[in-house]
């Protein structure tokens, strides 16, 4: 399949049109998405009239922008005007959101053309897709494994070509985790840096929604289009979208880069010899490199399940059946509210719903979330110690590659998944994951990179270096 | 009322206050009092998924004011999440300040020189209205709930004193001084009738010395008089109960205006737990020295000052004309009042035609213009109007406007000549002897008596001034 970067450019010069692409898009989702469950909507009316839109102002000899014509897949968390949006869960079925979130409004104006919503963990709370109240989303590389999660279908979209970019959402490693497991770039933006207005919130102060794609210039383009202040969102960047497209290629020459021991321990052999052929590619590259031990990143896990969960309790309370989505009628609101949300949510949110009402509880808060709000600033303050010592961390994405279904029953086994990727959402830098290697049943492997706040065009320039010697261009 | 000897009540207010703010606290919606049920609501005070707050910087200037007119510090502030699950909270979880607030620290000196410190006053979002049909008419047991979320998210300011209040007439004292000073800060609007204030009160008694009793929290009292009412009640409750060997239980507290009653609300093991934390989805609000500079320079003066600025042009004032003069503070009538003090009118009169008649007429105080005024004062003050004439006349103005002038000639309010009045008072002085003579020897009291007389005489035409002059004339 060809790169967005490619397809924008033909139908920009009029090689091919927009329609056309989209309509080989669904072609190829008709093809598979009974077997892997990727969307669960499509919004082929909508979809059309966008395209066709774009294909009238390439005929009008306008400039349509860097996305021109370019299918994409959205998360079922993004709100999109009148289109089903789910969170794949039954609470939400049937809901049309009144608004376009800010990232659909500025994809659109990019000239992208999205296709449908994809499959997640419900509110995006899992580290496989196997949590949607919609039925799990399978891997295209091998069907019988996850996809990784909680964005795995928009993950799956891209690795199965249906799509050649999709966003996600990163809450603890939704994006990195499923980006490693399905063999392409995932990247979790700087916090604030793409506008959450229109992202169901899973835990607030965590989320950020980043992009899906199978080249790292795609990434950055991609990233560039959605990036940028947002008024609707106080906790937005008050900066304009970054320029990244043009240090793709920078390279790493003189960049310190950090091999951090916590970011690697304790995975399977294969995953370290995948991290240890990146530095060495690194290094070759002209990166210096420096080993590093961050203890404090062994508490992320901890704190996170902690932060995100309480979090998690009080964004999920609105829904309650008063106002929109799922009604289960009972004697009288207290008892319609119960018999809702007893309907409408999965095990696993009402787990973390549970877990996170507690840690909030009068004479629990302190243990608890005020605890985890301690290490989050230890966490915070360790990378800003390994910053001064490092332009930019490495390690794995995830300590092994993508499992098979039903492999990790035991949720703690399932959170210890994301123990790599969860640091980085607790101090808000970017990371990214390139798929570099290869495991287990040849499956991909996952090399993260991570930064300070606003260091996603290094982290791209590294990035692209190692999917260059790869063996992708 | 008072509490048997030895007993002392002890009261502390939480005020809240809807901000007069175009749109509401955290969304572009407009905030505005009696439209169609949800028509001004969006996906964010509509707490639709995905839906972000956006704080309103006009409703922190208006907060910033409260404080400043609060002598109150202004501190950087953070936000925090109250949660709980109610039909008319759109996000089951409000928005309020918790453990840093914008305002705190301050004070309120009241009219009769006491003061009254200001804990905190800190910013909050306000809920939408529930209806409850059939069955018990309250949440529970309904038959049917309508909500209306018009005002969900309209800005609310609560205003905490600390527990200084010692009568009942004290925190009226103090909820109509506070109020006074919302209305001047342009921070509210003051209708208590449409909810736009509502009063907390936590009422404890203790023996005069002791340390602070149990208190009892009385939720949403709504006017002046319920306030006063409600705390007396409490106050007479909670000391007969403890005189008969109880003991006052912490508890939230119904007032029934009807009944003239409180009753059991909420006990406080049943408090909620409202898992407070930090919203996430604001930044810390940190007013700089600048934008605080801006803001107390746009401050107007408060009732306090204006009080006390009007009564120095009234030299010895009574206590019954520093109650009118605090009448015309409160309904903003100075205007008028130093309009026809300018012009040469007696103030005294202005006070009292203001803090009366135009008092009376405040709903179309517009007919009146200031220099009508102005001209009926005069006119009252140079003898040509009686009292009872000028009244008439001002009536006359506030219902229809016009020119006092002509409504005077009009109603036949021609001034009487001396040489008429004069023989009136001949007559009335023949008729009344006894009173004559003891006037003539100093009863001062009587010259009441002989202008009485000679507005009956003449329908109220007389004026008290010149009645007078004619009876020292023939002294």
């Amino acid at each position: 399949m060809k790169s967005a970067v490619e397809i924008a450019n033909d139908v920009q010069t009029g090689a091919t049109t927009a329609v056309a692409q989209l309509e080989a898009s669904y072609a190829a989702i008709e093809a598979r998405n009974a077997e892997l469950n990727v969307f669960l909507h499509l919004d082929k009316d909508g979809a059309r009239k966008i395209a066709e839109a774009v294909d009238a102002r390439v005929a009008a000899g306008e400039k349509v922008g860097p996305l021109a014509g370019v299918p994409i897949a959205i998360k079922d968390n993004l709100c999109q005007t009148g289109i089903p949006t789910t969170c794949s869960s039954k609470i939400l079925e049937g809901w049309k959101p009144p608004y376009n979130a800010t990232v659909i409004d500025r994809l659109v104006a990019a000239g992208a053309v999205p296709v449908g919503k994809t499959n997640l963990d419900e509110f995006a709370m899992g580290s496989s897709t196997e949590n949607s109240a919609f039925g799990p989303t399978r891997n295209p590389l091998d069907p019988s494994r996850v996809p990784g999660g909680s964005s795995g279908g928009s993950a799956a979209a891209v690795a199965g070509d249906m799509t050649s970019i999709s966003l996600g959402s990163d809450t603890g490693g939704s994006i990195r985790q499923p980006a490693a497991f399905c063999g392409i770039v995932g990247m979790k933006p700087t916090y604030g840096l793409v506008s959450r207005y229109g992202l169901i919130a899973f835990a607030s102060s965590l989320d950020q929604i980043g992009p899906f794609s199978k080249t790292v210039m795609d990434s950055a383009v991609l990233l560039e289009a959605i990036a940028g202040h947002d008024p609707l969102d106080s906790t937005s960047l008050p900066e304009p979208s970054p320029s990244l497209v043009s240090h793709v290629n920078d390279g790493v020459a003189g960049k310190r880069i950090g091999l951090v021991k916590e970011l690697y321990e304790g995975a399977d052999e294969s995953v370290v010899n995948a991290v240890m052929g990146a530095v060495a590619v690194l290094k070759e590259a002209g990166a210096e490199i420096v080993e590093l031990s961050i203890p404090e990143l062994r508490l992320g896990l901890s704190a996170y399940y902690l932060i995100a969960p309480a979090e998690a309790s009080s964004n999920l309370a609105r829904f309650d059946g008063v106002r929109f989505g799922l009604r289960v009628d009972g004697e009288d609101v207290t008892a319609m509210m119960e018999a809702t949300r007893t309907a409408g949510f999965g095990a696993e949110v009402k787990r973390r719903i549970m877990l996170g009402t507690y840690a909030l509880s009068a004479g629990y808060y302190d243990a608890y979330y005020g605890q985890a709000l301690k290490v989050r600033t230890l966490t915070i303050n360790a990378f800003k110690k390994a910053y001064a010592q490092a332009d930019m961390l490495i390690g794995a994405t995830t300590p092994g590659v993508a499992f098979k279904f039903g492999a990790k029953s035991d949720p703690m086994e399932m959170y210890l998944n994301d123990v790599f990727t969860i640091p980085t959402n607790l101090a808000g830098d970017p990371a990214v994951s390139v798929s570099f290697g290869k495991g287990e049943e040849n499956l991909p492997i996952g090399v993260q990179l991570l930064g300070p706040g606003r260091s996603e065009a290094s982290l791209y320039a590294a990035a692209r270096v190692l999917e260059i010697a790869d063996g992708r261009s | 009322m008072t509490l048997p000897e030895g007993w002392e009540l002890v009261v502390g207010m939480e005020v809240h206050t809807e901000l007069l703010t175009k749109s509401k606290l955290f969304c572009g919606c407009e905030n505005h009092f009696g439209s169609e049920p949800n028509t001004n609501i969006c996906p964010i005070c509509l707490g639709l998924p995905g839906s972000l707050p956006v704080l309103n910087k006009d409703a922190v200037e208006l907060a910033m004011r409260i404080g400043m007119a609060l002598n109150c510090t202004i501190a950087p502030s953070t936000f925090h999440r109250k949660n709980y699950f109610y039909p008319d909270q759109s996000k089951d979880y409000q928005i309020s300040q918790y453990d840093l607030p914008i305002n705190s620290n301050g004070f309120l000196n009241l009219p009769d020189g006491s003061q009254v410190t200001i804990e905190r006053a800190h910013m909050e979002e306000d809920t939408g209205k529930s209806t409850h049909l059939g069955g018990s008419g309250r949440l529970a047991g309904a038959d049917r709930s309508l909500v209306d979320y018009n005002r969900c998210g309209v800005p609310l300011v609560e205003i905490v004193s600390g527990p200084d209040i010692r009568s009942s007439e004290q925190a009226r004292a103090y909820a109509a001084e506070l109020r006074g000073i919302l209305i001047a800060t342009g921070a509210s609007d003051g209708r208590l009738e449409e909810g736009s204030m509502r009063f907390d009160a936590n009422v404890s008694v203790r023996k005069t010395g002791d340390p602070l009793g149990t208190r009892c929290e009385i939720k949403n009292l709504n006017s002046l008089r319920s306030l006063q009412r409600a705390i007396d009640y409490e106050a007479a409750r909670q000391v007969e109960l403890i005189l008969e060997g109880g003991t006052v239980r912490q508890e939230t507290r119904h007032w029934d205006e009807g009944l003239g009653e409180t009753s059991t609300l909420r006990v406080k093991e049943d408090a909620e737990d409202y898992r407070y934390f930090r919203e996430p989805d604001l930044t810390e609000l940190v007013p700089d020295q600048p934008w605080q500079d801006r803001v107390r320079a746009a401050l107007p003066p408060m009732p306090a000052a204006r009080r006390a600025k009007l009564l120095e042009r009234i030299p010895g004032a009574t206590k019954a004309q520093e109650d009118a003069v605090a009448v015309v503070i409160d309904l903003d009538l100075e205007g008028y009042v130093n309009a026809a003090a300018d012009a040469g009118a007696e103030i005294a009169i202005a006070v009292s035609r203001a803090a009366n008649e135009l008092a009376a007429g405040i709903d179309t105080l517009s007919n009146l213009t200031t220099d009508a005024f102005t001209q009926t004062v005069l006119m009252e003050a140079k003898g040509e109007l009686s009292a009872t004439q000028s009244k008439v006349v001002l009536g006359e103005l506030l219902a229809n406007g016009g020119d006092p002038k002509k409504i005077a000639a009009e109603k036949g309010f021609e001034q009487m000549s001396s040489d008429s009045l004069g023989a009136t008072i001949d007559d009335i002085i023949s008729k009344n002897p006894d009173e004559w003579q003891r006037y003539k020897d100093g009863d001062d009291k009587l010259s009441q008596f002989f202008v009485g007389q000679a507005m009956k005489q003449t329908q109220g035409k007389a004026n008290g001034k010149a009645v007078i002059a004619e009876l020292q004339l023939r002294k």
